[in-house]
């Protein structure tokens, strides 16, 4: 063992090299996409690791390299599970033979995501056991605990962090390379009794599904992470929590003098450790629960006390003792814990401060994104439009001034929307805007769709070349993968003209003429028809001269900054200026100028 | 313990400056927990970087009253903070304001002096860093970070010397950018 500094991602990802991982498949998404990118970084010799196209297809491939006897990981964001429940709910009933972890980070808040969905309750659905860290080092812990745990009751498992565990980092004990278990594989062995799911099977499984998690809820009862603090304290009332607000509670129970309340922890949520809970209950008063997202833990204990008759008062979220949706804090809990111990809180705002302005994430100054926006916006001026969104940096083309996105949901959705506003509404120019990631992810059987079902719309994609809202990973029109190999790029303009979409143009969006030219010939055209915005994100290339703008020339209209809001111009004492580190001599701004006064050093007027 | 909170824009470089404090303490032996913004924000939203060093910590995150130090890299985002910070405690702030481009738009009465004599108010040692002007002289827009740490090792509350930062640096920092980074970090 040695001591190492490390995110929480990363020691997921170093536990899982450590329990012998052999396959690791995934799709990008806050806060879990570092767990895949650490895996490939410090990828061991035999261990194959892959970005997929999307969830399902990481949830499959993942699948099939335990039905071999290969230890796998799967790695997705709480809204990534969406995608990949198909295969999941029916993988729980074939079960697998190597290790397979389903690593979902979970992200309250929401943060960076559209949901407060709870993979826990999504354990409970499926069937699934679930492990929930409360710390950097238990998240290194359990995953190889999981691992352990998979293979032996030959299931799927989950692993569940929080975006605060994820984020977070500690310096933690890890394994020596000698100390890392060598998976050895057996092959995969061909059983259709096993490997093919048919109703009968899935009878017959569901049965014993039950039957492992009622004897895994007895073995949890004693799993060692989770545990009773305090348990001979004489105070009636105690806590329950999980995830970092376990931490959050031992931090104030810190601050608090005398005797410390029992606080029980829960470290699998599913299958519930009802031995281990049911001890605590009986010997208390009042139980107060600690956490984010659904009322798992809450429910549970309510449960057990209305099943055994327990006379214990269990309170959360359901008795409004917590708050119900949002993040936790650590200042929230230490509020509730001064309350419910009767110890008087302490005031920590400061008063009279200045109204601050908010400050909402923006695209970048010269995101190609900006540019391919506003081009449709000038193009399409004075039509009856919808520009129906989807999920990514290009989001944040709702904010003004673009405000170029009325719909967004889930991704791939726009391209179905822009279609169901079409059939409903047809005298309305119905637009698509996808990212090239997003339409390798679940944006192509919306074209199918549209083209099959006679739609008449228009799609964007944004091609920047890259995943940039989650990290900038490579995608499979980028022709790199995680194993490191350069690879024929998938052309979408080719996929695009297989699927029968006739118009298919692709255009530099910082080409502004070319760009609204093409859209206004192309919105035109009946049926499905596309445009690809193809320019690369500022992230990933070197940015070229930046544009100054020549003050004795400059008339103060603001057109740059109330037309596109590029955050690298801005008033400086009222007068438009341009921010050179900020700058990445995109040019949008200065084709708007009515009197050219934007331009780069040396360019004349 | 000592809690530190930096804070500021997205994209401004406050991961870096938290890894090398933190780096520069566990070089030292002391235990260290942080916690990160990363995600949507990093888009030019509002920052922050939590660090706790010492022992008996559980959690990552600093509560309300209980920062020793607060490092702001754009002084309204300092004042965001400023509940986080103890009674006495230290704030070493950027002077150059940054203006939303949405508060640009609606007209939204904004302005980096009022931040500063609001955080002259308070009960607190502050230090106030004009980042243009080092910037300037150093010729780089790109250590606002390093300077800002400079200061703040200056003001002894990090418990950390230049040369302790200037070793993490060695590990974090590409060469080609180390004289720089070191010329920031003296510059105060
Ligand atoms: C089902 C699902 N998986 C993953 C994510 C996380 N996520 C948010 S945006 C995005 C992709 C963005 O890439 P792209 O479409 O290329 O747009 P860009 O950010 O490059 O503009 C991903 C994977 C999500 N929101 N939903
Ligand atoms: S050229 Fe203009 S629009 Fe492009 S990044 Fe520079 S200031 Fe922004
Ligand atoms: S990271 Fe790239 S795609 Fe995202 S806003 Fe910035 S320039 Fe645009």
């Amino acid at each position: 063992m040695h001591e190492e500094f490390m995110m929480g991602n990363q020691a997921i990802a170093m536990g899982a090299i450590a329990a012998g991982v052999n396959l690791v498949a995934g799709y990008p998404g806050t806060p879990s996409s570092e767990v895949l990118e650490t895996v490939a970084k410090n990828r061991p010799d035999g261990c194959y690791v892959e970005w997929s196209v999307n969830e399902k297809s990481a949830m499959e491939v993942a699948a099939g390299a335990a039905y071999t006897g290969a230890r796998a990981l799967v790695t997705m964001k709480q809204v990534g599970l969406n995608v990949a429940s198909d295969p999941l709910m029916s993988l729980e009933y074939i079960g697998v033979k190597g290790g397979m972890v389903v690593l979902v980070a979970d992200d309250p808040g929401p943060i960076s995501s559209q949901t407060e969905q709870d993979t826990r309750t999504f354990a409970m659905y499926s069937k699934l056991p679930c492990f929930d860290p409360t710390s950097v080092a238990e998240a290194y812990q359990m995953i190889i605990d999981a691992f352990d745990y998979s293979e032996k009751y030959n299931t799927p498992v989950f692993l569940r962090p929080t975006t605060r565990v994820c984020h977070a980092y500690q310096s933690i004990s890890i394994k020596d390379e000698s100390e890392y278990y060598v998976n050895s594989i057996e092959g995969f062995v061909k059983d259709s009794k096993r490997w093919v799911i048919f109703p009968k099977l899935s009878n017959l499984n569901h049965r014993l599904i039950e039957e492992r998690n009622d004897t895994l809820s007895t073995v949890f009862s004693k799993y060692e992470l989770n545990t009773i603090d305090n348990a001979d304290s004489s105070n009636s009332r105690a806590i329950a929590a999980s995830g970092i607000c376990y931490s959050y509670v031992c931090d104030v129970l810190e601050e608090i003098e005398g005797e410390k309340p029992a606080v029980l922890k829960v470290a699998t949520p599913f299958p519930f450790p009802y031995d281990l809970s049911g001890d605590f209950l009986v010997n208390h008063s009042d139980v107060l629960c600690f956490e984010e997202l659904d009322p798992v833990i809450e429910r549970a204990l309510n449960y057990q006390c209305g099943q055994e008759g327990i006379n214990c008062n269990v309170r959360g979220k359901f008795t409004n003792d917590s708050i119900r949706s949002g993040e936790y804090n650590i200042d929230l809990v230490r509020d509730r814990i001064y309350d419910y111990l009767g110890i008087e809180r302490y005031e920590t705002t400061r008063a009279d401060k200045p109204e601050l302005p908010v400050r909402p994430p923006v695209l970048c100054a010269g995101c190609p994104h900006r540019a391919s926006f506003y081009a449709v916006k000038q193009a399409m001026k004075g039509s009856k439009t919808i520009y129906c969104g989807d999920i990514g940096c290009y989001t944040l083309g709702n904010a003004m001034p673009l405000d170029m996105v009325d719909t967004c949901l889930c991704m791939g959705a726009g391209l179905g929307i822009a279609q169901g506003v079409n059939h409903i509404e047809p005298d309305t120019k119905c637009f698509a805007f996808v990212g090239d990631s997003t339409f390798f992810a679940s944006a192509i059987t919306g074209v199918v769709n549209a083209v099959y079902n006679q739609a008449d719309m228009t799609l964007i994609v944004l091609d920047n070349s890259t995943t940039a809202m989650t990290g900038h990973q490579p995608h499979p029109g980028t022709g790199r993968t995680m194993m490191g190999d350069v690879v024929n790029k998938i052309s979408i303009e080719a996929v695009l003209k297989g699927i029968g979409v006739e118009t298919v143009r692709e255009v530099d969006p910082l080409d502004y003429e070319l760009a609204v030219k093409t859209v206004k010939e192309v919105a035109d055209e009946p049926g499905v028809k596309a445009i690809i915005f193809k320019s690369p994100c500022i992230a990933i290339v070197k940015p070229n001269e930046p544009y100054n703008i020549c003050s004795g020339e400059c008339i103060s209209c603001k057109k740059c900054i109330n037309e596109i809001g590029c955050p690298a111009i801005y008033l400086d004492n009222g007068k438009v200026t341009i921010d050179e580190s900020l700058c990445t001599g995109c040019g949008l701004c200065s084709k708007l100028c009515p009197v050219k006064a934007i331009r780069r050093a040396g360019e004349g007027s | 313990m000592k809690n530190i909170i930096l804070c500021g824009i997205g994209g401004q470089g406050t991961v870096l400056a938290s890894k090398l404090i933190a780096s520069a303490a566990m070089s030292k032996g002391i235990p260290v927990m942080s916690a990160e913004t990363i995600g949507m924000a990093q888009r030019g939203g509002n920052v922050f970087s939590n660090l706790r060093m010492g022992e008996g910590i559980h959690s990552p995150m600093i509560p309300k009253g209980q920062a020793d130090i607060i490092i702001g890299f754009e002084p309204g985002e300092t004042v965001r903070m400023v509940d986080y910070l103890k009674s006495g405690g230290t704030i070493v702030t950027n002077r150059r304001a940054i203006m939303p481009t949405t508060a640009t738009l609606s007209g939204f009465h904004y302005d980096g002096d009022e931040m500063i004599d609001y955080l002259k108010r308070l009960d607190v040692n502050l230090i106030v860093v004009d980042g243009d002007e080092a910037l300037k002289e150093l010729g780089s827009s790109k250590v606002l970070n390093i300077v800002l740490l400079g200061a703040a090792i200056r003001s002894g509350v990090l418990g950390l010397s230049e040369e302790d930062v200037i070793k993490s640096m060695e590990s974090l920092v590409k060469p080609q950018f180390m004289e720089l980074n070191k010329k920031a970090i003296y510059y105060i």
